[in-house]
């Protein structure tokens, strides 16, 4: 039985539907307690980080709890940004601190104009150089949504059968740093990192119930690690 | 890098995909859900379904039409038409939508926007604008012109300043429609999205006028467009998805294959 995490944080329609779409058995707990049976947990989740103010220490405690005891955990989106230590967008509010580094805002380090006036405005293109006909300005959006490829940095169990460069759906503005628990990054603007991978805990900063048959497969791949872990 | 995306609108009366030119002259074009699956096979990247039912019992099936197309395709879904309510839109997502579109009334009730936001998160609200060229601005600005009511009633509005505002209140994507252009399949308006587009940090969907592959090389390159959206040439099977994005990708446009 896979537990999905409500922290009101969005809505879980999808990623049931998903689960459900994989022959996956899903529970929604209502308190910490009911959740200490699962064999495996989710936490989806979009919006701001400070939404996981509900994941509060008697969530967080059988969370822990459950994944010191070898049950996968799978974090979606948000719900993998708050696997991290914390988030620039809501300092006061600590991750659950599995993964090493803080998350940020994309583009945060770097003059990264949204519009084409702007640049213009400080003299970084030159208004002759747009109507030249020359190739126009980058533009890179904030937040980041729509499809985009994974570039894959290695073997996974949580990405296995997942194909360098195939393509998933995200829709967020805050990334987490790429580290050693990277197995796969993403580029718009700068690399973040797409999967995360640490012994049997996991992320997505996409959505994979939304992401077509790549996503479906990387649910697979986590229902299956549940799966051997309980038989 | 990010993908253009192609998304594909169904345009749903009492359960059916139809498709009209301006607005007007409905036919229909097949069961939705079955319409989908096509689309999904071929690669679209997201769907659209507005709902243009004119009676509100009637509407109801609007829930089982979303319903029969999220259980199998896991892709995104969007709905509009006729969400007036914190309510409506709550009643889309439940059945499946992972974003909701709002006209009119965001237009007569802006707050609906925010309030859609802080329950779903911005990613769900699309705001949509239905717009068309009007005598420029005295300051020498173009104007679009903002309608409302499926383009029935003039709202006083600006479609740059509209979307400036749907953004600040909290609108994940704005949802760009040509009146003037819608079903003649004679080209995205281009100088409107591309003013829209390049106002806005959020995505913009251009829609109304495609015809054609070049007029999504088009809508990409010289219309700054984030998405574009058509619902009759893929309909009646006059261009199929992939063989579009076959097109954009010749043409240097990073796609979804």
């Amino acid at each position: 039985m896979i537990a999905l995490i409500d922290y009101k944080a969005g809505n879980l329609t999808s990623v049931k539907k998903a689960l459900a779409a994989i022959g996956a058995e899903v529970v929604v707990p209502e308190t910490p307690a009911e959740l200490r049976g699962a064999a495996g947990v989710i936490v989806p989740g979009v919006g701001h980080f400070a939404a996981t103010r509900a994941l509060d220490s008697s969530w967080v405690d059988v969370i822990r709890g459950l994944v010191d005891d070898g049950r996968p955990l799978l974090g979606i989106c948000l719900g993998m940004q708050w696997l991290f230590e914390g988030s620039s967008e809501e300092p006061n509010v600590p991750g659950l601190g599995l993964l090493s580094g803080q998350c940020y805002r994309l583009g945060q380090e770097r003059l990264r104009p949204h519009r084409a006036e702007d640049m213009e405005l400080r003299g970084e293109v030159s208004a002759s150089v747009r109507g030249g006909g020359g190739a126009p300005p980058p533009v890179i959006k904030v937040p980041h949504v729509g499809w985009n490829s994974l570039d894959r940095r290695r073997d996974s169990v949580i990405a296995a059968g997942v194909a360098d460069g195939a393509q998933v759906y995200f829709t967020h503005s805050y990334v987490a740093p790429i580290t050693a628990d990277t197995v796969a990054s993403t580029e718009h603007g700068e690399p973040f990192a797409a999967i995360v991978e640490r012994g049997h805990v996991s992320g997505a900063q996409f959505h994979p119930e939304k992401s077509g048959d790549v996503g479906l497969q990387i649910l697979r791949n986590f229902l299956r690690t549940v799966q051997e872990r309980t038989t | 890098m990010l993908s253009k995306r192609i998304i594909a609108c169904l345009d749903v009366r009492d359960g059916q995909v139809v498709k009209g030119i301006n607005f007007e002259g409905l036919r229909s074009a097949g069961d939705p859900a079955e319409l989908a699956r096509r689309y999904n096979v071929e690669g679209i990247d997201e769907l659209v379904i507005l709902d243009i039912t004119a009676t509100l019992e009637r509407r109801r099936a609007l829930a089982d039409t979303i319903r029969a197309v999220a259980r199998e395709l896991f892709i995104p879904l969007a709905v509009g038409g006729g969400i007036r309510t914190e309510a409506d839109g709550a009643a889309a997502v439940e059945a499946g939508a992972d974003k909701v579109s709002l006209n009119t009334a965001a237009l007569s009730n802006p707050g609906l926007i925010t309030s859609l936001a802080n329950r779903y998160g911005s990613q769900a609200v699309i705001v949509a604008i239905d717009a068309k060229r009007a005598p420029d601005h005295s300051d020498g600005r173009p104007h679009f012109a903002v309608y409302s009511r499926s383009g029935t009633s003039a709202a006083a509005r600006d479609a740059v300043d509209w979307a400036r505002e749907a953004e600040s209140r909290g609108a994940g994507e704005i949802l760009l429609t040509s009146i003037d252009r819608d079903g003649t399949k004679v080209g995205f308006d281009c100088a409107m999205t591309a003013a829209v587009s390049r106002a806005v940090s959020i995505p913009v969907i251009a829609s109304g006028g495609a015809g054609g592959l070049d007029h999504f090389v088009d809508v990409f390159t010289a219309g700054a467009a984030d998405a574009a959206l058509a619902a009759s040439i893929f309909h009646f099977a006059e261009t199929s998805v992939h063989s579009l994005k076959l097109h954009l990708k010749q043409h240097g446009i990073p796609v979804r294959l």
